[in-house]
């Protein structure tokens, strides 16, 4: 037997791929998913991995590599999959030629994303083999095991996670590398030209496929125990519960319907054995389908007239535990303590030094603004007391719903400016495409460009602007203004400003706002949780010192507390957490009586 | 399942409840015991609240705990200890670290930290109190406090009759797990926590 090891679902998949013969993995940081390429990243030089700039780019590489020969895979948070749709949906109808595994990480119940999706839909619409793990172990083994269905029958395969899986630890027996050969290239224009005339070949022969995994979800996966029923005793008594379930929600059904019930445990959730489904049904005298967010299964089962019990107990939204479940199903909680105190709620924030604070402070002082953001730490900018951002969809899409909003304003006859508030990396994903679509259509918004030097919010990722690698190679450096120029900015309305001096900031600014053309302000000032690295250690030098506030002085005006700052305390007296602050000095410039002080 | 115990450690961003839950999962898959540990990763780094849930025994199936399911909950910041109240079983054991951080709202002087809280929970439920980080403080690495409480969540779980635990080589474990050069002060904070009653 191997060493068993704990680890989490994300680094039990990087585990299984490396012991595939995974060659080439690709993808976009997205909590939950993240890890998974970290992970990938530590089996160098067996595996080469890379941080692409966004979903379609990591999606479309991986498709690349598998067209060339070798294993590949590519992961990304649920909200990612839209972004690779595109060609996720076409790859379908191509295949592989080495295995591609496509990992799609889903986030019930909203812990870090703008949505809940349920990506095991995709599978549906996109007609993909879907395996769903429900531990870590299960993560090893169906990620070996995608590589080999993805070659078997011509398809990308859909591994589909939830944070629970992705973020548990539980054991896994790990084995050694076996490498996949690699299969010599030989060029096949009727498989990979999706031309019309062609893609409607290819489309045929997707029935032809769906039977053959149909065959295998009914048959060899349940011999497999990939599909596998797990009958109650025959000496139990009492109603004969059967539940069908699959992912996490197969442990919690575990714990609440216990040993006296049944279980159709699904590994293969697409295409999904509805003749098995329905000999379990023959079997139990109530056939509940536990499954997070949508009914997918359910909508399913019913279809082929399978009577079961479903949505209409368990939630159809937020993630399910034990205790919802047992709930849904019996009506019954666990006693629990009761308390009349009430807390007071923790929300994230901006950190003490966070560069970005300097930004969204100096633009709480301008009138008559709409502030357009986008997604990551700097979304945090919409709390109180900044409370400066007014909307916030996707990634990139902070430029162009401010284009949008922009024109429409115009014709209104409207006074309103637009500000857009993007992050480095956000930029780099689909940014760019907007900001050329600005400067195409002539709409005169104030993009900001936060760039503090590595993708923050997944925990400290390079991106094109870092200048590594995901496995520590020198980058080029993407240069963000002259990018910003080569799209049609033009220089006088380009700025490159330390979001932490006011000054400069407010300066900039200000020339944007009197400008009738589109400008960027590029607030450049790394992430104060960022490792410097190289030149960097004296390029971006501490701004200052601890600071305290002078108690004469002071004259509790607490403007300083309208930063936001987590390091200042706006108690009957205003006063700074010395062990927090770290010197950004951002609060000095706010005081109008000179009572901040540095150490 | 019954036979199978749920342990709750909660704190802020930065505690240092992660590396603690770690060593507590380790350690108890030394033990031989089927361990399932869930964390929960994404915001909660921005100062926001976190919580590992651990849960043990000889088959696991959820990796997370429900409400009126943790037989001890480790909180390594008062309020947070409130916070999670409804997840503590009947009969189950809290450990407190007497640490208090406002949240933002409490900063911003929107809200108020809450008064009486260790009190009331005391009333309630096995409380055991412990001032962890002055405790690590006195040991010269004030970063050890994590240590201190994983070794109180050990002792209140063996006094409760899982002795299973007693045998469980920790220090080689905490060892594995932390920087040489700060092996000798964990193994201190570890004992402190021991000690702790």
């Amino acid at each position: 037997m191997g060493e068993k090891k704990l680890l989490t679902g994300d680094e039990a998949v990087a585990r299984g791929a490396w012991e595939a013969g995974l060659l080439f993995a690709s993808a976009y940081p997205g909590t939950p998913s993240t890890e998974i390429l970290e992970n990938l990243a530590e089996y160098k030089p067996d595996v080469y991995a890379e941080w692409a700039p966004n979903e379609k780019v990591a999606l479309e590489s991986a498709i690349g590599a598998s067209m060339a020969g070798v294993r590949s895979l590519a992961a990304m948070k649920h909200v990612g999959v839209n972004v690779a749709a595109d060609p996720l949906f076409t790859f379908s109808y191509t295949g592989v030629t080495g295995g591609m595994v496509l990992v799609s990480a889903d986030d019930p119940g909203l812990h870090s994303s703008q949505n809940e999706q349920d990506n095991r839909n995709y599978a549906n619409a996109a007609k993909l083999l879907m395996l769903e793990p429900s531990d870590s172990a299960e993560c090893v083994k169906f990620t070996k095991l995608g590589f080999e269905l993805s070659e078997r029958f011509d398809t990308p395969v859909l591994l589909r996670m939830t944070t629970r899986v992705c973020h548990s630890k539980s054991l896994v027996e790990l084995s050694e590398r076996q490498e996949a050969p690699i299969i010599p290239y030989q060029p096949n224009i009727q498989k990979y030209v999706m031309t019309p005339a062609n893609a409607r070949v290819r489309r045929a022969k997707l029935s032809d496929r769906f039977q053959y995994e149909l065959a295998f979800s009914e048959g060899e996966a349940v011999e497999m125990g990939l599909n596998r029923m797990e009958l109650r005793a025959t000496e139990s008594a009492g109603e004969h519960i059967g539940v069908v379930c699959s992912g996490v929600a197969y442990q919690y059904a575990k714990e609440v319907f216990g040993e006296n019930a049944s279980y159709l445990k699904l590994g293969v959730t697409w295409p999904m054995p509805v003749n098995l489904v329905r000999e379990f049904r023959s079997k139990v005298d109530k056939l509940y389908i536990v499954e997070e967010v949508d009914p997918y299964m359910e909508n399913q089962i019913r279809a082929a007239g399978i009577d079961c019990i479903g949505k209409e107990v368990i939630p159809e939204w937020d993630e399910l535990n034990t205790d919802i479940v047992r709930k849904a199903v019996f009506g019954q909680s666990s006693p629990t303590l009761t308390t009349e105190l009430e807390t007071v709620a923790r929300p994230p924030a901006l950190c003490a030094g966070c560069p970005h604070r300097g930004l969204f402070y100096a633009l709480t002082k301008r009138k008559d603004i709409i502030i357009t953001g986008d997604i990551g730490c700097y979304t945090l900018g919409s709390a109180p007391p900044l409370s400066a951002m007014h909307s916030t969809f996707c990634m990139g899409g902070s430029i162009s719903t401010g284009h949008g909003a922009a024109k429409a304003l115009e014709k209104a006859g409207s006074n309103l400016k637009i500000v857009a508030v993007i992050g480095d990396s956000t930029f780099f994903h689909t940014g760019v495409n907007s900001l050329m679509n600005v400067t195409y259509n002539g709409s005169n918004i104030i993009t900001i460009i936060l760039d503090n030097r590595i993708t923050a919010m997944t925990g400290q990722q390079q991106n094109p602007g870092t200048g590594y690698t995901l496995q520590g190679e020198i980058a080029p450096e993407a240069d963000i203004p002259k990018l910003c120029a080569a799209i049609g900015i033009k220089e006088e309305n380009i700025f490159v400003v330390n979001p932490l001096r006011l000054d400069e900031t407010n300066a900039a600014l200000d020339k944007a706002f009197a400008s009738d053309n589109a400008s960027v302000i590029i607030t450049k000032w790394p992430c104060i949780l960022k490792k410097l690295q190289g030149e960097e250690t004296s390029l971006y030098e501490s701004l200052g010192n601890v600071c305290y506030i002078d108690q004469e002085k002071c004259k509790n005006c607490k403007i300083c507390t309208k930063t936001g700052c987590v390091a200042i305390y706006n108690g009957d007296r205003v006063e700074i957490n010395e062990a927090m602050c770290v010197g950004c000095t951002l609060c000095i410039q706010t005081c109008p009586f000179d009572a901040i002080i540095e150490r | 399942m019954s036979n199978t115990k749920a342990i709750l450690l909660v704190g802020v961003g930065g505690q240092g409840t992660i590396l603690a839950s770690k060593i507590l999962s380790e350690g108890l898959v030394s033990a031989g015991f089927d361990v399932k540990m869930s964390e929960i990763h994404g915001m909660s780094q921005r100062g926001g609240n976190v919580s590992t849930q651990i849960r043990y025994g000889e088959k696991v199936y959820s990796p997370i705990i429900g409400k009126g399911e943790a037989d001890v909950i480790v909180a390594f910041e008062v309020m947070e200890a409130l916070r999670w109240i409804e997840y503590l079983t009947e009969g189950g054991n809290f450990i407190i670290n007497n640490y208090e951080i406002p949240s933002v709202p409490i900063l911003m002087g929107a809200a108020k930290y809450p008064q009486g809280i260790l009190d009331e929970l005391s009333s309630k439920a096995k409380t055991r109190i412990l001032n962890a980080n002055a405790i690590a403080e006195k040991l010269g690495n004030k970063q050890t406090q994590n240590i201190v409480l994983l070794g109180a969540a050990i002792r209140a779980l063996s006094d409760s009759g899982d002795t299973a635990l007693n045998a469980i080589a920790w220090k080689e474990i905490i060892t594995r797990n932390v920087k040489a050069a700060f092996t000798e002060v964990n193994i201190q904070a570890f004992e402190e926590g021991l000690r702790a009653n």
